[in-house]
């Protein structure tokens, strides 16, 4: 269709951005991302099961129903491909749907529509119609959640062309990233995690405070080696930068990828260029993940300026235990980037 | 919600002929004797599921049990009534609430403890953990923590059964929330259209997760689904061990003898919330609960068995004898050893399959540890 069907447009910025900031968890900044975009947008609107009168799984859009009604909350059966898909064709006619999947490995059931038609939308009609849909999922391990429910698809679907792919680390990021996803005209998966719900950070209030996507960010500054991660990775990789300090007189510099789909590749070869050295770490499992795909772009980008071969940390190679031992062993755990970092500094 | 025994497009035949020649006394007392027993049976594998899941709340608490734990308290009839229609060969598959499923297969109480601690003698080797119980020999083919995803593999496994020409069939169990996915429909269409031996048995208990069956089904009535596919539907009141009984039995006959599928509706009731974790209060109210419980199906087996002429005291050796065996199932869990972490990697694929693996080791000794974490695939 040319013409954009009959709908109404985004109420416009009220004003500069403010500086106050208010420190909350992430499960609280993603709400607060909701509320603002709603509020501000009447064509955002939220599927997903218990997202309603459950107040989410996960409580993300605790509060939202009462806010919003049921026309713009709405609970669904637990029915995924089809809401999901439901998420597409609304997207299609210039809605905004925010479909919450309750955890990642419930997309799998969805995606056919993800892979097959949300992110096909724009290219395969001629550009003649988009997709503005964001897919909001937690994913992640350490629960005890056993094989079917402690899955990252990061790599997987951040391969997909037609799709972008966030994957926030903090609450400010999860803010910001969820907005930014919301007044994307593409769709958008927001991969959240569900062990970094409750961390807490400080958060911009302003609503106008978005995140851009396609921009990493250094989570910290260092010198000796280049850490680079995303989510609950970089959390990790935040805590063993400060262990090699103490420990090691290591000085780690951490870039946090923040968007997987577009990647920023030029703020990873610039830390690199600078540190001579890359760990990469990730949850998923690395063959063919995201940390694969960063190892490839190093070397590419930065042959010459690496002092060592890029080290990769991830997850073991194996559907992930129920024991709680057996699933410790499994995960790239601190001690496990440790021990990555000091093998690729030839520290032992 | 009516739990008034219904069904629809039950073809020619379908219901049961009782034999109208009168039957001698002699026979008759032995049959009541026989019954009287078989109840007693029931009455302590019923006692078995409710003090295993509250016995299951507490360790889950005290944090000896992790990850999800969905229990099963009030459901208690429909699982051990259709499970009990089962026989030797018959293959049992079910969703993610699945230690009553377990227990009324006969799987080892001390097996089913030990795998919610994870450990080694669990009946998954500590690997699954409470969703994902099974038992090869007893045909228990697993629980499967997708909601829906096992419809699929319980219809080919029916399948299996054909092509191995086996008189047996498999009973599917689900909950009221998997109606609505995809893989329901699909799974339904190819039983009827390869008439296959399956019985899908839905225990309604009236919530899926916190989402009442009114708010999530445009067909609340669930066995009417089955009519889309030219299949044989019925509901019966789940909290009634005799009906769910006869109707499991019956169903499952056809199923194993003229390779009929069917749809089971057995409408119950959840005490717990969804899983541990969920008080079960936001979406229902305390009263909805409390008036449920006045209607027991453990308490009303056990009035029926006292009418059948048992005594009270059978009744308390019944259930004093479960929760020995729950005693005695944390006491095996204790005593299991944990998992050894150097068999982490093992049992991902096939014996023998590491040869194949070799070659993937790279350059790097990090990465090689990364790869085969554990010593070794397949191994």
């Amino acid at each position: 269709m040319s013409a954009p069907l009959a709908s109404p447009r985004a109420r416009q910025s009220p004003g500069r951005e403010s500086s106050a900031s208010q420190r909350m968890t992430y499960r609280e900044a993603l709400r607060l991302a909701l509320r603002e975009e709603m509020a501000r947008d009447e064509r955002v609107f939220l599927m997903g099961e218990e997202v309603g009168l459950f107040e989410g799984a996960y409580k993300v859009s605790a509060g939202l129903l009462a806010e919003f009604g049921p026309e713009r909350v709405r609970d669904t059966p637990i029915s995924e491909e089809g809401f999901l898909g439901a998420g597409v064709g609304a997207a299609m006619l210039g809605q905004r749907p925010v479909v919450e999947i309750m955890t990642l490995n419930f997309l799998l059931v969805a995606m056919d529509q993800v892979v097959n038609h949300a992110a096909k939308v724009r290219a395969m009609f001629g550009g003649k119609v988009g997709c503005p849909l964001v897919i909001r999922s937690p994913g992640g391990a350490g629960n005890q959640l056993t094989a079917q429910h402690s899955q990252s698809f990061e790599g997987w679907l951040a391969g997909t062309p037609g799709l972008k792919v966030l994957a926030p680390a903090n609450p400010a990021d999860a803010k910001g990233l969820l907005k930014a996803a919301i007044r994307d005209e593409d769709p958008v998966l927001v991969l959240e995690n569900l062990p970094i719900y409750k961390e807490k950070g400080d958060v911009p209030l302003d609503p106008e405070h978005v995140t851009p996507i396609g921009r990493a960010a250094i989570a910290r500054e260092g010198t000796d080696i280049t850490l680079v991660a995303h989510s609950f990775a970089t959390v990790r990789s935040l805590e063993v930068a400060e262990r090699l300090a103490e420990r090691h007189g290591v000085s780690a510099e951490v870039v946090d990828l923040r968007s997987l789909r577009p990647l920023d590749v030029q703020t990873v070869a610039e830390s690199v260029v600078k540190t001579s050295r890359a760990v990469c770490v990730e949850e998923g499992w690395p063959s063919y993940g995201v940390t694969a795909e960063l190892a490839a772009r190093i070397q590419s980008a930065c042959f010459d300026d690496l002092d060592a071969p890029v080290e990769r940390v991830g997850m073991a190679e194996v559907p992930l235990p129920y024991a709680k031992s057996l699933e410790l062993a499994a995960m790239p755990g601190v001690e496990r980037i440790e021990a990555a970092v000091l093998h690729t500094l030839g520290i032992s | 919600m009516s739990v008034v025994a219904r069904s629809a497009h039950a073809p020619a035949g379908a219901s049961p002929e009782r034999p109208v020649a009168e039957t001698p006394p002699v026979a008759e007392t032995l049959a009541s004797a026989e019954a009287l027993a078989g109840h007693l049976a029931s009455y302590e594998q019923m006692w078995l599921i409710r003090l295993f899941e509250e016995e299951a709340e507490r360790q889950y608490k005290a944090a000896r049990i992790g990850g999800y734990c969905h229990l099963s308290s009030g459901q208690e009839a429909c699982t051990v009534a259709a499970v009990g229609a089962m026989r030797e060969h018959d293959v049992l598959i079910t969703g993610y609430r699945c230690h009553g499923f377990a227990l009324a297969r006969g799987v080892p109480p001390g097996e089913v403890m030990a795998e919610l601690f994870g450990r080694s003698d669990g009946c998954a080797r500590g690997r699954g953990g409470s969703m994902h119980l099974l038992d090869v020999e007893r045909g228990f083919l697993g629980g499967w923590g997708i909601v829906g995803g096992q419809l699929p593999v319980a219809t080919g496994a029916a399948l299996g059964l054909v092509r191995r020409g086996r008189t047996a069939a498999v009973l599917c169990e689900m909950g009221d929330g998997a109606v609505n996915i995809g893989a329901f429909h699909e799974s339904l269409n190819l039983a009827a259209l390869w008439q296959l031996p399956i019985v899908y048995l839905i225990v309604n208990n009236e919530y899926g997760m916190g989402t009442s069956v009114q708010r999530a089904s445009a067909e609340p009535e669930l066995y009417r689904r089955a009519a889309a596919f030219r299949m044989h539907g019925e509901r019966v009141d789940g909290d009634d061990i005799d009906a769910v009984s006869e109707a499991a039995d019956r169903l499952l006959s056809r199923a194993r003898t003229d390779r009929v599928p069917a749809v089971l509706e057995a409408v119950t009731y959840r005490y717990r919330g969804h899983s541990v974790a969920d008080a079960g209060l936001a979406y229902r109210s305390r009263e909805e609960i409390d008036a449920r419980r006045r209607e027991d199906p453990i308490e009303r087996l056990g009035r029926r068995l006292i009418e059948m002429g048992a005594e009270e005291a059978e009744l308390q050796q019944a259930r004093a004898r479960a929760q020995e065996a729950v005693v005695e199932a944390v006491v095996f869990a204790e005593q299991s050893p944990e998992p050894a972490l150097d068999g982490l990697a093992h049992g991902v694929y096939a014996k023998g399959s590491d040869v194949q693996f070799e070659r993937m080791r790279p350059g790097s000794p990090f990465g090689e540890q990364e790869l085969v974490f554990g010593g070794g695939l397949g191994r």
